[in-house]
């Protein structure tokens, strides 16, 4: 801040303050005590029949203006407020955060430093850490997810074993600390409406739904030179690539005829964000062991 | 002293007939604005009834509609109502203007009229209190210098030396809004319902929260104190309490008030000194505040066995209650400490509501009506007796609406802070929306019991004009040799 914008701030503080302190004051010499006959004299003026007392200002009200004024001094020498001048404890509100979260972090890694050292299938069995991680997923992923995990459209279920980006711990590790971005680029410049009709007709085939089999058989070809490539000559997909299973009939983007062809014509470019730079390492630990944890309990059923 | 008094004659004729419309006006629009609140309330309560009409009948949408029919139809037009007729009876003047006065009229029906088309409509300029886009923005600055006008040209003609504190509130109230309105809607069009505002970032906030907390401080405060200043000496027909303390609180209240802004934006990107200094004003604001409260009640002095027979002025005490109390409130949730738990929770929600409907609604219904039984060539309302009904639903309505909000204001503001000894959040925010749910249904009786009330209050209205012998009066009746 620059000194003329500084002394700005000040002045008008003080001018205002000031002036509302001589108010005060000057309309003081009529406040003698409260017990005070109230209704000694009127001012003289009448408005439309109303008159006025000139009774006193009220000894406790006077007092708590002061009280306030007082305050204000003190708080304004103490704190920032007066233009640049820090105020004398030297404090700001980026400091108090800073102190905040160093008290945080000390306190926090001695909890999650234990966990941040077991392994995710170890720790995907400790009941306590995993009521760790499910608040944790509670609080960053279900407003995706879904708070149990199970999904959205557009958004993968993470509870039923079937994994787009790989299930084991240290891929759902890398899913969640670096992001993923999948990349099915969209197919009608090459494929034509007709030839995205018969693609979306042989999908359902694999997929064991309903289906045009002529329509999937010209599909089919289609499917072998375009498609293979990323989700596999039988379209059981790549983990590598974050190409789905077309064959188990789970749908991200849903599985009816009308949105595989919208998948097929726009292609589809769905985002996980990282969380490096948002969650400490040793809780996105946790969230992964937490996360392979909710199609363990799948797998049990 | 008796150039002071009305020695100079016999008090003029009065123009009566635009208060009279402001009057009808507020009555209408009070309806209209509670109306969409108790909609509002219950979509947070059933959230299916958002789409009765989506998306124009959608939260997002009407919620702007009910703040602007709240603030500016019903309580703007019972300030215009009020402050032009105060105006005229306290300076022994008729209305100043001429044509500009129905201009007033029907130019702020009209900007009214085009907020309840545009808002569901979906044009906003995403300023809380200050949505209406450009053309409507331009055409309330041309309807309020006119009232400007009309209200200083008319002080400029009185016939009595000294200005009646009604009118110093009114005429702060007035110059302050026309400031307010002028500079926060500052903004380039980009098209005929598009605009951006000039300000950017940290600075657009500020402006924003400069005009939004004097849309408080002047529009539904400084405004009807002059309201109080008028009715409740009148309706208890005793003299102000103090002067003195007029003077003081009157100062103290204009000027200060104009620095509470930030503590709209504590711990926001706003600069250290910016929140510290908004709060340390908030804070001074108490006494200032209270000074209206005090010289309201202590009026009452000598008159308190009035309370037992005249249910306006119950109101218009009971008002006085909730502004006390609301002005306590504020201050104290200005201290950031206070701050960092009430932000952001329906705490807010509550607090405004004891102002809005405490302070506000039952100050302007306790003044209508004062002023109907006058309008109509009456004694008195139809039913005196309904006047009291109305009372006990707005109190009722009141105080389960802010105690509600206060409940469930803490419950969040606790749960949103609540750590595990991990350092996880203990509740996800869904928790604490469930455990809101019982609020929100109260919140929404009490609004719907206030809103009875003002059926009643529009119902007893009608009887009155209609009743045989009423007539509605355009000019005040020609004055009587003193």
């Amino acid at each position: 801040m620059s000194t003329f914008w500084s002394l700005w701030i000040i002045i008008l503080t003080v001018i205002n303050v000031a002036l509302i302190l001589w108010v005060l004051l000057a309309n003081r010499k009529v406040a003698v005590r409260d017990d005070e006959d109230p209704e000694n004299r009127k001012t003289g003026h009448v408005y439309d029949g109303i008159e006025e007392y000139d009774n006193p200002l009220p000894r406790w009200w006077f007092n708590l203006f002061i009280a306030t004024l007082i305050f204000s001094a003190v708080y304004l020498l103490l704190y920032p407020g007066l233009g640049a001048f820090q105020g004398l404890l030297n404090w700001s509100s980026t400091k108090e955060l800073r102190g905040h979260q160093q008290q945080a972090e000390a306190r926090f890694s001695e909890r999650f430093g234990v966990y941040a050292e077991t392994p995710i299938a170890e720790l995907a069995e400790d009941p306590q850490a995993m009521r760790i991680g499910m608040r944790l997923f509670a609080n960053n992923c279900a407003v995706c997810h879904g708070s149990d995990g199970g999904g959205n459209w557009g958004y993968p279920n993470l509870t039923n074993n079937d994994w787009i980006w790989g299930g084991e711990p240290e891929q759902i590790l890398v899913s969640i600390r670096d992001g993923r971005q999948a990349n099915m680029p969209g197919w009608s410049n090459v494929l034509g409406e007709s030839g995205i009709a018969d693609v979306t007709e042989h999908v359902l085939r694999i997929a064991g739904r309903e289906h045009n089999t002529e329509r999937a058989e010209r599909g089919a070809q289609a499917f072998a030179r375009n498609c293979a490539a990323c989700h596999g000559a039988e379209g059981k997909g790549n983990p590598v690539l974050g190409a789905p299973d077309l064959t188990n009939d789970i749908w991200l983007y849903g599985g009816e005829p009308q949105e595989i062809r919208q998948t097929l014509r726009e292609g589809r470019f769905g985002v996980m964000p990282a969380q490096k730079d948002m969650l400490r390492e040793d809780r996105i630990h946790l969230l992964a062991a937490y996360v392979y944890s909710l199609s363990l309990d799948y797998d049990e059923e | 002293m008796s150039s002071h008094e009305a020695a100079a004659g016999a008090p003029p004729v009065y123009h009566y007939k635009v208060v009279r419309q402001f009057a009808i006006a507020t009555i209408v629009w009070g309806i209209v604005g509670m109306a969409v609140g108790v909609l509002l309330a219950a979509q947070l309560y059933w959230p299916g009834l958002n789409d009765i009409f989506q998306p124009f009948s959608h939260f997002g949408r009407l919620r702007p509609l009910h703040t602007n029919a709240v603030i500016f139809a019903f309580g703007g037009s019972a300030l215009m109502a009020t402050s032009l007729y105060v105006v005229q009876r306290t300076s022994q003047a008729r209305l100043f203007g001429g044509p500009l006065i129905p201009f007033v009229f029907w130019g702020w029906q009209l900007v009214i009229v085009l907020a309840a088309i545009t808002l569901p409509l979906g044009y906003t300029t995403a300023k809380e209190y200050a949505e209406l886009e450009w053309p409507i923005g331009i055409l309330i600055a041309i309807v309020w210098v006119s009232y400007a006008v009309v209200f200083f040209g008319t002080i400029m003609k009185r016939r009595v030396a000294h200005i009646y504190v009604a009118n110093w509130f009114f005429g702060a109230f007035i110059l302050t809004i026309a400031l307010l309105h002028i500079v926060n809607n500052l903004a380039v069009p980009v098209s005929a319902f598009k605009s951006y505002s000039i300000y950017s970032g940290a600075t657009d906030a500020m402006i924003q929260w400069w005009y939004g907390h004097n849309a408080v401080g002047f529009f539904l405060t400084a405004g009807f104190l002059g309201i109080m200043y008028y009715f409740v000496p009148k309706q208890a027909e005793r003299p102000i309490y103090s002067y003195q303390l007029s003077i003081v609180h009157f100062w103290a209240l204009i000027s200060i008030y104009i620095w509470a802004g930030p503590h709209h934006l504590h711990y926001s990107a706003l600069p250290d000194w910016t929140q510290s200094l908004g709060m340390v004003m908030s804070l001074i604001l108490l006494a200032p505040s209270w000074g209206g409260m005090i010289n309201g009640i202590m009026t009452l002095s000598g008159a308190w066995h009035k309370l037992r027979t005249d249910p306006t002025l119950r109101f218009l005490v009971v008002s006085l209650s909730f502004y006390g109390m609301s002005t306590f409130e504020g201050p104290m949730m200005s201290i950031k400490t206070v701050n960092a738990l009430s932000h952001n929770t329906d705490w807010t929600i509550g607090h405004v509501h004891s102002g809005a409907l405490g302070w506000v609604a039952m100050i302007s219904i306790g003044a209508i009506y004062h002023l109907l039984p006058i309008l109509y060539g009456r004694k008195e309302m139809y039913s005196v007796k309904w006047i009291n009904i109305h009372f006990w639903l707005a109190t009722i309505g009141t105080v389960l609406y802010i105690a509600s909000m206060w409940v469930n204001g803490i419950m969040q503001g606790l749960m949103w802070r609540a750590f595990n000894e991990d350092g996880t959040l203990t509740y996800s925010f869904i928790e604490s929306v469930i455990a809101s749910y019982p609020g929100y249904f109260v919140r929404f009786v009490g609004g719907a019991i206030f809103l009875a009330g003002m059926f009643l209050m529009a119902y007893n209205a009608y009887r009155t004009a209609k009743a045989p012998g009423a007539k509605a009066i355009d000019e005040s009746p020609a004055p009587k040799a003193a």
